[in-house]
């Protein structure tokens, strides 16, 4: 008897836990779809013939089209923008990373006058909205004589000087990483005869491999995607703009002429772009869960 | 699930207690905190002034001359290659203020005493343009004319404390450091210097400055009909009065601020928590090929979000595929934008497609982090599955992620991205709504077409201000309470 209300039991608790687990399958399937579709279509959207596919729900035939389209076109020249937005993201990969990981290392490390009034003015400053001063950055570069009427290649300078500026405010999260790393390191270090400067490049840098690829993955990833400081600083000059400016210009004032090229375009910013990203996700997921933890 | 709800109200409504008590209580104890403040600075400047009579009272020659001379008290102790730095800054100092400084101090005041005006020659057609004083550069050589003299005042009283430090050690006949000393310490003791000047060089250049200047454009009279060729002036807080008082923009302001907080306040909390379930939903044991499922959602934030969002405009715009399908269903096509309600509504839900992976990811990244061993220690306790997941995963995961739940809130405050790729602050012609403002505009976004559409620098400028003023109040009151702030030492 007691036999039998055990199996009973059992068979119970077998039945329900396959009925959660074809539940959650079936929510992650459904989620699943949702988050991918948009991404499928792009791409589909982007193979379509000549005669375009705007306002159809499927292209009627798929070529490569929009792609040469994409590449030749003259009013629109989109390899002068990848070219632009990826020599950008280099160099504020490195000019970028070393302000936010010196920042972050000293404001770990080193305890002197006026560092909490350091952080706290960082916190106030990163509260206001980042654009609000826009205005007065195109007017300080205009009065350097790199932003206006001048020379593509100096609007750029000038938009690197920008995004790489202010990376010393983001040290938060390179921080925390720092904050984790052990000080008897340091001072074992010290004690050996090293300085400090030795201690940071030789010491600590080799052991921040994760912290500096978060950075660097950040750093890298910011030209890519800002909109705002981009378009306000290259202004109509068509040849300086980033990937980011000149897609949102070309869909929005013509959407019916590039509807498709604008696709294609959107396909080939973001296969490098997500390609690079998945294959470093686990620093990035590293990174933003220690910001979480310390933020 | 039923108990993930009630401790998720039961935290909320905590949240929202503690809120309100803040909010009371940081008006209640303004008063206070004012007056503790005042009497803070006027004992910080009175101790400032005593140390410096002190110091010269107490110091010998060398000491005394540097109050007038630069590097005297380091000429005074044969330091002849600091005395020199400290000369020529003073120098420098001197000259740029009788070229250029003075000058612009009195350009910041006035912003300019001439206006350009076209001069006609009497009797002739013939005019020449005469180009007056411009405001705008007046502001900004102003602003810098202000740093440099910081600038050189730091410089003057760490040139006197070195005086005072050289004698003091000179009395007791310890050995002084020479120049290649002191240069050697900035790559060993003093090495933060030279990191912290290189991080913060950008930092003043790009963003100080440029805010300090914008800050300032706000109580001047700087749009399109003031230009600065043409001339701005000074008008004290009138714009402020404009955007909040009884007359002028505040019909606009209020509704706009208000759609900011809400949209604020949807989207975090909606994306935290809903990315939380989502992240216990693919970390369930018995869930095969966690990885996979992880990275079908990670795509969307790989992808640049310029592209994604102006990629679900064309999706859910009156031509794309969705309208098209309603169409062949022989339903009426709609453009969802054109409606105040659908537009926040799509903004809402394009966010949680959006931001719904990453807070799946951080939530991932806490589960793993969990120690194994509080889990063990349960069990043996006899705790059941219910029981460990309220009680150990529920709080872990709260508290860890409460400071960033803030830093997402003044995010969204300022989340310019979404709303300006996906409606433009659109729709336009609401009731009540002017000035570029639309149904779904948010103070920041009303700020960029200010700014971009019609020059209307002085509102803009006051407009981030009052954005600043929001996200500060806000952290203010709940930043000040999280752990995180408090426990900085026990990382370490």
């Amino acid at each position: 008897m007691s036999q039998l209300v055990s199996t009973k039991k059992t068979s119970s608790i077998k039945r329900k836990k396959a009925i959660s687990k074809t539940t959650a399958y079936t929510a992650l399937t459904v989620l699943s779809i949702i988050w991918i579709i948009p991404l499928i279509w792009m791409i589909i959207q982007s193979f379509a013939g000549p005669e375009g596919s705007k306002g159809k729900l499927f292209p009627t035939s798929f070529s490569f089209h929009w792609y040469a389209e994409l590449f030749t076109n003259e009013t629109y020249p989109f390899w002068r923008w990848f070219l632009n937005t990826l020599v950008i993201a280099l160099i504020c990969l490195v000019l970028s990373t070393f302000f936010t990981i010196a920042m972050a290392y000293v404001m770990s490390r080193y305890r002197f006058k006026g560092r909490k009034k350091l952080q706290s003015l960082g916190m106030i400053l990163g509260m206001f909205p980042g654009f609000m001063s826009m205005a007065a950055i195109y007017y300080i570069f205009k009065s350097l004589g790199m932003a206006g009427d001048v020379a593509w290649w100096k609007m750029l300078i000038a938009l690197i000087l920008v995004y790489s500026g202010s990376a010393g405010l983001n040290y938060y999260v390179s921080k925390g990483f720092f904050d984790t790393v052990s000080k008897s390191l340091d001072e074992a270090a010290r004690i050996d005869g090293a300085t400090n400067s030795q201690v940071f490049f030789k010491v600590i840098l080799p052991l921040s491999k994760p912290i500096i690829v978060y950075t660097a993955l950040m750093s890298f990833l910011g030209p890519w995607g800002d909109f705002i400081f981009s378009s306000y600083l290259l202004g109509n000059e068509t040849a300086a703009w980033t990937v980011a400016v000149g897609l949102y210009r070309m869909i929005t004032k013509d959407p019916e002429l590039y509807y498709n090229t604008f696709m294609a375009g959107a396909v080939i910013v973001a296969v490098p772009i997500t390609a690079l990203f998945l294959g470093l996700q686990r620093f990035f997921v590293e990174g933003i869960t220690g910001g979480a933890v310390k933020g | 699930m039923t108990a993930f709800f009630h401790s998720l109200f039961a935290k909320i409504a905590g949240w929202c207690k503690k809120f309100g008590q803040n909010f009371l209580a940081f008006f209640r104890n303004l008063p206070q905190n004012l007056k503790k403040l005042c009497l803070n600075i006027g004992r910080g400047i009175r101790d400032w002034f005593l140390r410096y009579i002190k110091i010269f009272r107490e110091g010998d020659l060398g000491v005394r001359m540097s109050y007038l001379v630069m590097g005297s008290g380091a000429f005074a102790r044969k330091q002849i290659a600091k005395g020199i730095a400290y000369l020529a800054i003073e120098l420098l100092f001197i000259f740029y203020m009788i070229f250029n400084g003075a000058g612009a101090i009195r350009g910041f005041f006035t912003l300019g005493t001439s206006f350009t005006y076209d001069l006609h020659f009497v009797g002739t057609d013939e005019t020449v343009p005469v180009a007056g004083d411009d405001s705008m550069l007046c502001l900004l050589f102003g602003v810098v004319a202000i740093l440099v003299i910081a600038g050189f005042l730091v410089m003057y009283f760490s040139n006197i404390r070195s005086a005072s430090e050289a004698y003091e050690n000179s009395i007791v006949g310890r050995k002084l450091p020479t120049f290649k000393d002191d240069l050697r310490a900035l790559f060993d003791n003093k090495f933060y210097v030279v990191l912290l000047f290189v991080a913060l060089i950008g930092v003043i250049a790009f963003t100080v400055l440029p805010l300090i200047f914008m800050i300032l454009i706000a109580f001047t009279n700087y749009d399109r009909d003031h230009t600065a060729t043409g001339g701005f002036d000074w008008v004290g807080f009138q714009n402020f009065g404009s955007l909040v008082g009884t007359t002028g923009l505040s019909t606009t302001f209020f509704p706009v601020l208000g759609w900011t907080l809400l949209w604020a306040l949807c989207a975090t909390f909606l994306n935290y928590f809903l990315g939380v379930a989502l992240a216990l939903l693919i970390n369930k044991k018995d869930i095969k090929g966690q990885k996979i499922w992880r990275t079908f959602f990670v795509l969307t934030i790989a992808i640049p979000q310029f592209v994604s969002l102006l990629l679900m405009r064309q999706l859910l715009g009156e031509f794309g595929p969705i309208m098209e399908l309603v169409r062949q269903a022989g339903g009426n096509a709609v453009n969802l934008f054109n409606n105040k309600h659908t537009a926040r509504l799509i903004v809402i839900l394009v966010n949680l497609w959006v931001g719904i992976p990453y807070s799946m990811l951080i939530t991932s990244g806490i589960l793993m982090n969990i120690p194994a061993d509080l889990y063990e220690s349960a069990r043996i306790d006899g705790a059941g599955k219910l029981t460990m997941f309220r009680k150990i995963t529920l709080p872990y995961i709260m508290f860890v992620t409460g400071p960033y739940l803030i830093t997402q809130f003044i995010g969204n405050i300022n989340n310019f991205n979404i709303i300006y790729l996906l409606t433009g602050g659109g729709p336009f012609g609401q009731a009540g709504l002017s000035d570029g403002a639309g149904g779904t505009s948010l103070l920041v976004t009303w700020l960029y077409s200010m700014t971009l559409d019609s020059q209307n620098y002085k509102l803009a400028s006051t407009l981030g201000i009052l954005t600043f003023v929001v996200s500060a109040v806000v952290s203010l009151l709940t930043y000040r309470h999280s752990s995180a702030s408090k426990n900085e030492e026990d990382f370490q």
